[in-house]
């Protein structure tokens, strides 16, 4: 089942021909990137008219991620929550099993998008960053699938907390290289990204990680990424022939959470994205972009920013480091602003009771990330009619966090 | 606008000097810029730092973070602008940097901002002709040059886009990569700048890469200007507060070689 086409007034004909989503986006990087930003949209376009392109698209979803992805009804959760629930209350929990793809996270989508893209526009090297990992796993599988060299950058703090992710990435064959610049996270990685492909423009491909950087970044990881919601839409249709009414999903850069909500942004259906509030929105030490940041521009793009009053970028903290990022993909930015979806932070300490919740209740140990969509929706789960429906997106399995929630519960492995 | 138009003798290419606002500190700057003016500077970019200088190579993001550590503000930046305005009523400044702390407040805060600090000229690495808008207006609206870069990557299709809007001088950054790292070849850079000429009547000044008195006068022998960053950075990076005799001894070494470069191949 595919949706119509967007209608004029639609929320899914963003952005426009410079890649603007209203005020936010845009091609904000050097002039030596500039003529490779405009190829790559070149070649995107030339892809997406090209149904041979899809089909190796698709094909690769199905039997190498292992696509669809189940949509499961937690029912256990879903009694568990109604427990302390008023008379009446208590929604309906499902999840959509993004946790399930191939290599435990949906950062693959996007990954086996991209890496076809290259090969199209033939290029020979592959680059990305991480944060947690998750993204350079990701990046590190397709290049051994498609025989590519990979270089990972990621920030020297993230090695030193996310070893077995630098395992796996070198076991791929991937060269990871630490960067000691700046906090030595994410944000670093990027930089350090960018710089390597400015200097190696004519080669090399960079396989950005989430909805956001210059155009048509944004607007290809979330075509890419919305296979989630393209599939939660039909499979609810068909399972009980309704849609949601409300979506659910956490945002770091925001790619799993535009991948659910994309599909279904001209339905009548309510979304929730969930950032990352880390010790407090009171304090300094979150990862709130939306809720608390402002307008600026970073890394290719405009939208929401941590920084200070002379725009200074401020380091994000999250007890997630694939969230432990101070922006936002610019169209979460322009879909805050036009009011389509609501935006809340979760804290470190929820998202931990969110993700025990989920394990002893349903058997499923997520992610710190989907544990914040976890946290959410168990707070407003009882404030929800019986018969209305939450679909999440469950999009990261956990066992790359169990060191950190171990640590956190004050068990020592 | 005016001193940038005069800052590019015929006769001899001018000498552009960067250094970072604020390394090692707001207090040093002002007397690394006198250096730099009495070593032969002929322009000045002020480099505004920024927390993620993703265009810029290891000298110049370590500048970026000595000066934010010690606590450099716009506020600062602007102060050390309007000193070296009033000191040097005839010297072009231009300001460096990125979008973020430039359009913080908005562009023509900022447009304002520095006019009244006598700002010549802006560039701003990460707005590109496409995003021109959220900067470019304000500034001309101002009478301050939006300064251009043109790289390698830059090819004549693109070119005229680049140049339309453009003002003050066009940059020709003679590498794809960041700053500080190596240099192009000369045969590279006579036929770009050969191919921007062509295009416009704005001076072109040469950077990237540019360290030794050679290879400033090997650009200056083709170009109309050249620019000098990563290198004078270095020399802070090691001096510190006690930069300026260090700096004017190597801007001086800089000039005389650029003065009697076309000499050199006449003769």
């Amino acid at each position: 089942m595919t949706n119509a086409a967007p209608q004029p007034n639609s929320y899914r004909n963003q952005p426009d021909a410079q890649g603007h989503f209203g005020q936010f986006g845009g091609r904000y990087v050097a002039e030596t990137l500039m003529p490779l930003v405009l190829d790559l949209e070149k070649h995107y376009r030339a892809a997406q008219a090209d149904p041979a392109f899809q089909a190796q698209f698709d094909d690769l979803l199905e039997h190498y991620v292992g696509r669809p992805s189940p949509l499961y009804y937690a029912e256990r959760l879903t009694e568990e929550l109604r427990k302390d629930a008023p008379a009446g209350k208590g929604a309906q929990i499902w999840f959509k099993r993004d946790e399930l793809n191939h290599t435990g996270a949906h950062k693959i989508n996007n990954c086996i998008g991209q890496i076809l893209l290259a090969m199209r526009m033939g290029k020979t090297r592959i680059i990305a960053e991480t944060g947690a990992g998750q993204h350079g796993v990701a990046t590190a599988t397709v290049c051994a699938r498609f025989g590519l060299p990979c270089v990972i950058y990621m920030g020297a703090t993230d090695v030193a907390r996310q070893q077995p992710n630098v395992f796996r990435m070198k076991l791929l064959g991937a060269e990871v290289i630490p960067v000691t610049s700046g906090a030595a996270t994410l944000k670093d990685a990027m930089n350090e990204g960018l710089r390597d492909w400015v200097a190696n423009v004519h080669d090399t491909f960079y396989i950005i990680g989430t909805a956001a950087g210059p155009h048509p970044y944004p607007e290809l990881v979330r075509d890419f990424q919305s296979v989630i919601g393209k599939e939660a839409r039909a499979q609810m249709l068909s399972r009980i022939n309704r849609l949601p009414d409300l979506l659910v999903a956490a945002i770091g850069g925001g790619s799993n959470a535009l991948g659910l909500f994309h599909p279904f942004l001209d339905d009548d259906v309510k979304m929730l994205g969930v950032e990352a509030a880390g010790y407090g929105l009171d304090g300094n030490e979150h990862a709130a972009s939306l809720l608390g940041g402002f307008p600026g521009i970073l890394h290719g793009n405009k939208t929401y920013l941590l920084q200070d009053e002379d725009g200074q970028i401020t380091e994000g903290h999250s007890i997630s480091a694939g969230l432990d990022y101070p922006g936002i993909g610019p169209e979460h930015a322009w879909l805050k602003d036009m009011g389509r979806v609501e935006y809340t932070a979760i804290t470190d300490d929820e998202a931990l009771d969110g993700f025990q919740l989920l394990c002893r209740t349903e058997g499923i140990i997520p992610a710190l990330e989907p544990a914040h969509a976890i946290a959410a929706v168990a707070k407003i789960a009882r404030d929800m009619d019986r018969d209305q429906i939450i679909l999440a997106n469950l999009c990261g399995r956990g066992d790359k966090d169990i060191f950190t929630v171990a640590e956190k519960l004050g068990v020592e492995m | 606008m005016t001193r940038l138009a005069n800052a590019f003798p015929a006769d001899r290419a001018a000498l552009v000097c960067f250094v970072t606002a604020g390394d090692p500190d707001a207090a040093s700057t002002p007397a690394i810029l006198d250096a730099l003016v009495e070593g032969g500077a002929d322009v000045i970019e002020l480099g505004m730092p920024f927390t993620d200088p993703m265009a810029d190579g290891p000298a110049i993001q370590a500048a970026n973070l000595r000066s934010l550590a010690a606590g450099t503000k716009t506020a600062d930046i602007l102060q050390i602008a309007t000193g070296f305005r009033s000191r040097h009523p005839d010297v072009p400044l231009v300001l460096m940097g990125y979008a973020n702390p430039m359009t913080r407040r908005g562009p023509e805060w900022f447009a304002d901002a520095a006019a009244a600090a006598g700002v010549d000229g802006v560039i701003c690495v990460d707005i590109p002709v496409e995003e021109d808008a959220s900067l470019g207006p304000a500034l001309r609206a101002k009478g301050i040059a939006p300064i251009r870069l043109a790289t390698p990557t830059t090819d004549a299709a693109r070119l005229p886009a680049v140049l339309d809007g453009a003002g003050g001088f066009l940059y020709y950054v003679s590498v794809a990569g960041i700053t500080g790292k190596q240099q192009a070849v000369q045969a590279s850079i006579e036929e770009a700048v050969a191919r921007l000429k062509a295009s416009t009547d704005l001076p072109i000044a040469v950077g990237f890469g540019v360290r030794t008195p050679e290879q400033a006068a090997a650009i200056a022998r083709v170009a109309d200007g050249v620019v000098v960053g990563s290198a004078i950075v270095d020399i802070v990076a090691q001096h510190g507060a006690n930069s300026s005799g260090p700096v004017r001894d190597y801007i001086r070494s800089l000039s005389s070689a650029i003065a009697t470069a076309r000499q050199t191949t006449n003769a």
